[in-house]
């Protein structure tokens, strides 16, 4: 089961500190020396995108311009930065490990992440676009109680993004103390500085272009690197599996799925947990109020899967590529006492993580380790940006300018106190990110994904399609989801046992999705057919006129673009 | 634009509640929009498209959860070998990936042509 949980952690976008967290070398993070290459070629990312921002910040004035780039992001670089969301650190490096240890079962996590999409393209993207302006709150909230909806999804948010944000810390610290040979804490105050940098000046639009030049980076590496590994099999991806199942220990049963899911339960809870996740991530919810309408929006999903399927292609590529050059090369393993034994997934250098780093330098170099160092950091830098924006977007937009203002506010007041939030968000962040570093936070992914899926998207998916939604059933309903799969992680094996020290878990599962999404709609479902308040009456009366929008767009916040 | 940025946070709640925020956030009374509802171009457009998303999202759930079945229940046929050394698990998750960026093709592909000349009519039919 805590396999099961660090690896999906692994998956989600905490590879590195989960596999460093429960592998066997817990605490055994060597400083490496200092990577100059890799430093140069990050610090002229750096500079290159400060120099984005101060251009957003320019032309950055309007509410529109801060939460949503002034609606005037096309459907091309939306799904790129769509993408990049998604190619976070740990998908390159934490799903190319994962082949490298086990194989097949890496493609159980890349298809995981990728069959959202879909569903979000046929039943949610057009809709959200056509119904919001800035935040899946808007949408959820549109014919029901401003207050109440905007607090449970706001809360939501900021569960997903506190959770995601502090792995992600603690994952760019050991990263970076790997890459760079960096002490820990300059990397948290470095990642926090520099994203407080991207939100609080260049808003929407600085942070979807930081994350659309990750993405192209980290796209064009990937690809010479799975290129180079094809080149020296002729590209013949048979030889390439059979000297793959000839080096690796496991031999022919890495063709084969293995103990990643030896519960059938667990296993198609981490699917549901993966598929519905995807559709209540607020900051990748976020990106289609970017987009000037539907049709851009359904067109960036669309580029957007065939970007993500590729990626995952590469690395598994790139992860059998690593088992066929790399094994049989003692220069990239600790050396047993005797200096000539050594194991081949437990003992390379840096964990089963550093396998595309180490890769990278076996196929070009030490210039090639440095830039594909570089890109894995610009990596995290850009997907914290992104989550710090979106709980940013939560504080001002729906807790302050909704709940606590209730409305009487200016666009200028909300704007700044976005600012502020995102200063404070990424001062929290960087504290967290300390706080954590010898914790065990790999259960933090999967409980941000499990959350999305148990509470913001059966608010937002049932508030859309179903007429009889009410206020009173999508406050509670939310609310279950929310609380159950927060007892249900905390009542888990990797929390319940691994951090409080009990000696056997009270719930048996690893992911909760399966149980607590189901439990979310149901409650939902129930809690508004018993609604008999007037109020639920004139909700149910208002669908028409959120199902014409939401069906055509008309009346729907246009561009922004000035 | 700006009309609508400073409108739409200003309207209290209740306000938003009894009409319906996109009530409000159009210019045209009520009665459009029982028009829009009742006009037949609008329920093709939307009887066709909701079955369509519909009939794509069950072959998607089907299609993935028939591979993570066949991983959770059935590991040796997915270790059977296909030709050399590769898999039929192998190949099996590669259509997943590929099944998923079809599926999207297909409704994009409709989308743009069909359901968005629909919407043309139905604006174009609405402005006379």
């Amino acid at each position: 089961m805590i396999r099961l949980v660090s690896l999906l952690g692994a998956g989600l976008g905490l590879g590195p500190v989960s596999a460093l967290a429960a592998g066997p070398d817990i605490g055994a993070v060597q400083q490496q020396a200092t990577n100059w290459p890799a430093i140069f070629m990050f610090l002229f990312f750096v500079l290159f995108t400060l120099g984005i921002t101060y251009r957003a910040a320019k032309g950055s004035k309007s509410a529109a311009d801060f939460y949503a780039a002034g609606g005037g992001i096309s459907a091309r670089t939306n799904a790129l930065a769509i993408a990049g969301d998604y190619m976070s650190a740990a998908s390159f490096l934490g799903i190319s490990g994962l082949v490298y240890s086990s194989g097949f079962d890496g493609l159980i996590y890349s298809t995981g992440f990728l069959v959202g999409w879909p569903i979000v393209l046929f039943l949610i993207a057009e809709r959200l676009r056509n119904l919001g302006k800035f935040t899946f709150a808007d949408v959820a909230s549109f014919r029901l109680d401003q207050t109440s909806i905007r607090i449970i999804s706001a809360t939501g948010t900021l569960v997903v993004v506190a959770f995601y944000l502090i792995a992600q810390m603690v994952g760019a610290g050991k990263l970076i103390q790997l890459l760079f040979g960096l002490p820990y804490l300059y990397a948290v105050v470095i990642v926090g500085a520099l994203m407080i940098i991207y939100v609080a000046f260049g808003g929407m639009k600085a942070t979807t272009w930081v994350q659309v030049i990750k993405a192209c980076l980290l796209l064009g590496g990937a690809t010479f690197m799975a290129g180079a590994v094809l080149y020296k099999y002729g590209f013949s991806p048979e030889k390439l599996f059979a000297t793959a199942v000839q080096t690796h220990p496991k031999g022919d049963a890495i063709m084969a799925p293995g103990g990643l899911v030896s519960n059938p339960i667990d296993s198609l809870s981490l699917g549901v947990g993966l598929m519905f996740g995807t559709a209540g991530l607020p900051h990748i919810l976020m990106r289609f109020f970017t987009v000037s309408d539907a049709q851009a929006a359904r067109k960036s999903v669309f580029y957007a899967t065939g970007l993500i399927g590729y990626f995952y292609i590469l690395t598994f590529i790139i992860g059998f590529g690593g088992i066929a050059l790399l094994m049989s090369d003692p220069s990239y393993f600790k050396l047993g006492t005797d200096g000539t034994t050594y194991d081949k997934i437990k003992d390379m250098i840096g964990g089963t993580n550093m396998v595309a780093v180490n890769l990278a330098n076996a196929v070009g170099g030490p210039y090639f380790l440095g830039f594909i160092s570089a890109v894995a950091f610009a990596t995290i830098l850009a997907v914290v940006a992104g989550l710090t924006l979106a709980g940013a977007s939560a504080i001002s937009h729906d807790l302050y300018a909704q709940v606590f203002a209730r409305g009487r506010t200016t666009e200028q007041a909300e704007v700044n106190l976005s600012k502020a939030s995102a200063v404070g968000i990424g001062i929290v962040a960087i504290y967290l990110g300390y706080v954590f570093e010898n914790q065990n936070v790999a259960f933090m992914v999967g409980l941000a994904f499990s959350v999305a899926a148990s509470c913001n998207f059966p608010v937002l998916a049932m508030s859309i399609l179903w007429r009889g939604t009410t206020t009173w059933g999508a406050l509670i309903g939310g609310l279950v989801g929310l609380v159950a799969a927060v007892v249900m992680v905390v009542l888990s094996d990797a929390v319940w046992v691994k951090t409080f020290g009990h000696p056997v878990a009270l719930f048996p599962y690893a992911n909760p999705a399966l149980f607590s999404m189901p439990l979310a709609f149901l409650t939902i479902w129930a809690v508004s057919k018993i609604d008999r308040t007037r109020r639920g009456d004139r909700e149910r009366a208002a669908f028409d006129a959120q199902f014409v929008r939401s069906e055509t767009g008309i009346g729907a916040s246009g561009a922004h673009a000035h | 634009m700006s009309t609508m940025q400073t409108g739409g946070p200003s309207v209290t709640s209740d306000a938003r509640t009894l009409h319906g925020g996109g009530a409000l956030d159009m210019p045209e009374p009520d009665h459009r929009l029982d028009r829009i509802a009742e006009h037949p171009t609008f329920k093709t457009l939307v009887h066709e498209r909701t079955r369509f998303g519909w009939i794509l999202t069950g072959l998607m759930l089907v299609v993935y959860f028939g591979f993570i079945g066949l991983i959770a229940f059935d590991k040796a046929l997915l270790a059977t070998k296909v030709g050399g050394t590769a898999s039929l698990g192998f190949y099996m998750g590669m259509f997943v990936i590929v099944f998923a960026f079809v599926l999207t093709g297909i409704y994009v592909a409709r989308a743009n042509t069909r359901y968005d000349r629909l919407s043309a009519d139905l604006i174009r039919s609405l402005a006379k």
